[in-house]
């Protein structure tokens, strides 16, 4: 069970003046469970790439497997994936319609084909998940804090049990507790629901605390796909593609040079602690 | 009295039924006072829904005082023969590049400004040159705009505020689409001309790492402000921060994490510099 990408190319206005190439051979495997993410800077492909893994974009060449099966196939069941492939999008609450909150979340089972009744069970549950409290079920979705209508929106993708879910920077423009609630609700949803979490994310920081895997994106091809700890090491051709470690890498390597401590590994501050107490003699309190 | 001054400042958004009956009160900017001295870097903190964007739009007079005064340049904003000259004065940068570029190629927008003001054309292509050159975007003025990244078109959009020579130029979360270079691009270019020009800035922001080179930073909570001060009084605060839905820059939360386990670092560290300093001081010294 599982996503493979083989030797994926897409071309923006093919045969046209304008042609962009903007997947090159990408070949990628996405095991179930996976706790994925994906940097890269503006333009390197990152939001081509994750809409191909739910068929809204066709590769110019290439395949995609998905659980064994080519999508490409001409009776694989397209909109079906689109279901076990969830796609959260940039500012996800720009997508909300309905006059409750309970409604929009029932919008998408609804489509699927289920009845009133299961999808209302459906709804009540993603929006169980997400962390709702049950007096604004039926309220109208506008009224809500930006933190809030994003966990509303998360929660419609939700109420139709994606296998993988992909989050398109789910944390832009929110506040530092917001953002942290809204990761946290992440990582609790990957690992209480098992679900496989694809997230793309501006922030290193973010990154290096959440995830298992980077795919680090440039020009259209994957530069670098690894453990943070291993991505985060390249931190100097990092910056050459405008992107960059997270703060507390550059200290420990700044450290290290400076004698002081043994490992300049650490990306998060946790790990940067550790190793600093360790360092001075001292017993972390973690 | 500085370039922005507010007496009480109060906004209320008020929400009405079909027949013009008041359904809510909402109370956004909650009798707000402060004064911010020309030429000064003043960030702006605050979570989601703490009133930051509605102060952001008092100052540009898009918005006026619900009760209370704000004073731009002298200037009360809620007089209506004032609002035009308020504008001119202070300018304004929204978060998303794309809603803010008009113009098919870059100089023509940057001189959309100064053309609706009736600069006359000659005039125009001197501050268009002069402005593109000030945030580095010179080599781009014949270029098409949708071919620009995100960093840079946010420059582009600040050299189209920067053509109507404002002294003040407010920015509401101008990076928070933007990756970590165009966020480094902008934020450099918005602190070389308030140290070049004079220009006095409020930077809004939820990047606690985009405050550290502030004058001053504010901490907005309720529509009021709630903490004030320089970012290494204001970040020496953490647990307070914390209280308002804030953080502290990463390095700053390492070095606090560090002196609760008994390595006196010194609380309040900005930089990596310094932690790294201090780390290699105490090291030194070490038994």
């Amino acid at each position: 069970m599982s996503i493979i990408l083989d030797k994926v190319d897409y071309v923006y206005s093919a045969d046209s003046a304008y042609e962009i190439r903007a997947l090159n051979k990408i070949s990628l495997t996405i095991e179930d469970g996976a706790f994925i993410g994906i940097i890269g800077h503006t333009g390197s492909g990152k939001s081509t790439l994750i809409q191909h893994l739910n068929g809204l974009l066709k590769a110019t060449s290439g395949g995609i497997y998905f659980n064994g099966r080519d999508i490409y196939e001409p009776d694989y069941d397209l909109s079906r994936l689109r279901m076990q492939v969830g796609l959260v999008f940039q500012y996800p609450e720009h997508q909300l319609f309905a006059t409750t909150v309970f409604d929009d979340v029932c919008f998408g089972p609804m489509n699927q084909g289920l009845d009133k009744n299961e999808a209302g069970l459906r709804a009540f549950e993603a929006l169980k998940n997400v962390g709702m409290a049950e007096e604004v079920y039926y309220q109208s979705p506008f009224h809500l804090s930006g933190g809030q209508k994003r966990r509303v929106a998360i929660a419609g993708v939700l109420a139709m049990k994606p296998e993988v879910l992909i989050l398109d920077e789910p944390t832009a423009g929110l506040d530092p507790k917001g953002r942290d609630e809204i990761l946290d609700l992440i990582a609790d949803m990957h690992q209480k629901l098992g679900i496989t979490v694809i997230l793309v994310s501006h922030s290193m920081e973010d990154v290096a605390k959440y995830v298992q895997r980077i795919i680090v994106m440039n020009d259209g091809s994957v530069l670098y796909d690894g453990t943070p700890k291993e991505v985060f090491s390249h931190y100097r051709e990092l910056e050459a593609v405008s992107l960059a470690a997270p703060q507390v890498t550059y200290l420990m390597h700044e450290l290290r040079a400076a004698g002081i401590v043994a490992d300049d590994g650490a990306t998060t501050v946790e790990e940067a602690k550790e190793s600093i107490l360790k360092a001075f003699g001292r017993k972390g309190s973690v | 009295m500085g370039i922005v001054k507010a007496s009480r400042l109060v906004h209320e958004y008020i929400r009405r039924d079909e027949e013009g009956n008041v359904e809510s009160i909402q109370t956004a900017l909650d009798g707000l006072d402060f004064d911010v001295k020309a030429g000064d870097f003043i960030a702006v903190l605050g979570h989601n829904g703490s009133g930051k964007s509605t102060l952001a739009k008092h100052i540009n007079a898009l918005l006026l005082p619900s009760g209370g005064t704000l004073w731009v340049d002298g200037k009360d904003t809620s007089d209506s023969g004032n609002v035009s000259a308020v504008r001119r004065q202070a300018g304004m940068v929204f978060q998303n590049p794309d809603n803010q570029i008009i113009g098919s190629v870059v100089e023509e927008d940057v001189g959309f400004g100064p053309e609706n003001l009736g600069i006359p054309s000659e005039e125009i292509w001197i501050r268009v040159e002069e402005s593109l050159k000030s945030v580095g975007m010179l080599r781009y003025r014949s270029h098409s705009p949708n071919r620009l990244s995100g960093g840079q078109k946010q420059r582009v959009a600040i050299a189209g505020i920067l053509s109507m020579e404002p002294k003040c130029i407010v920015l509401d979360e101008p990076t928070a689409m933007l990756d970590p270079s165009g966020r480094q691009e902008v934020l450099e270019a918005v602190h070389a001309l308030n140290r070049q020009k004079g220009i006095t800035v409020l930077w809004i922001t939820h990047y606690m790492e985009e405050v550290v080179h502030a004058d001053v930073v504010y901490v907005m909570d309720q529509g009021r402000i709630v903490m004030q001060g320089k970012p290494r009084e204001i970040f020496s605060r953490v647990e307070e921060l914390r209280e308002h839905r804030l953080d502290v820059p990463q390095i700053t939360l390492l070095a606090h994490e560090l002196n609760q386990a008994g390595l006196a670092v010194g609380e309040g560290t900005l930089t990596r510099e310094e932690l790294k300093d201090a780390l290699v001081r105490l090291y030194g010294s070490r038994a």
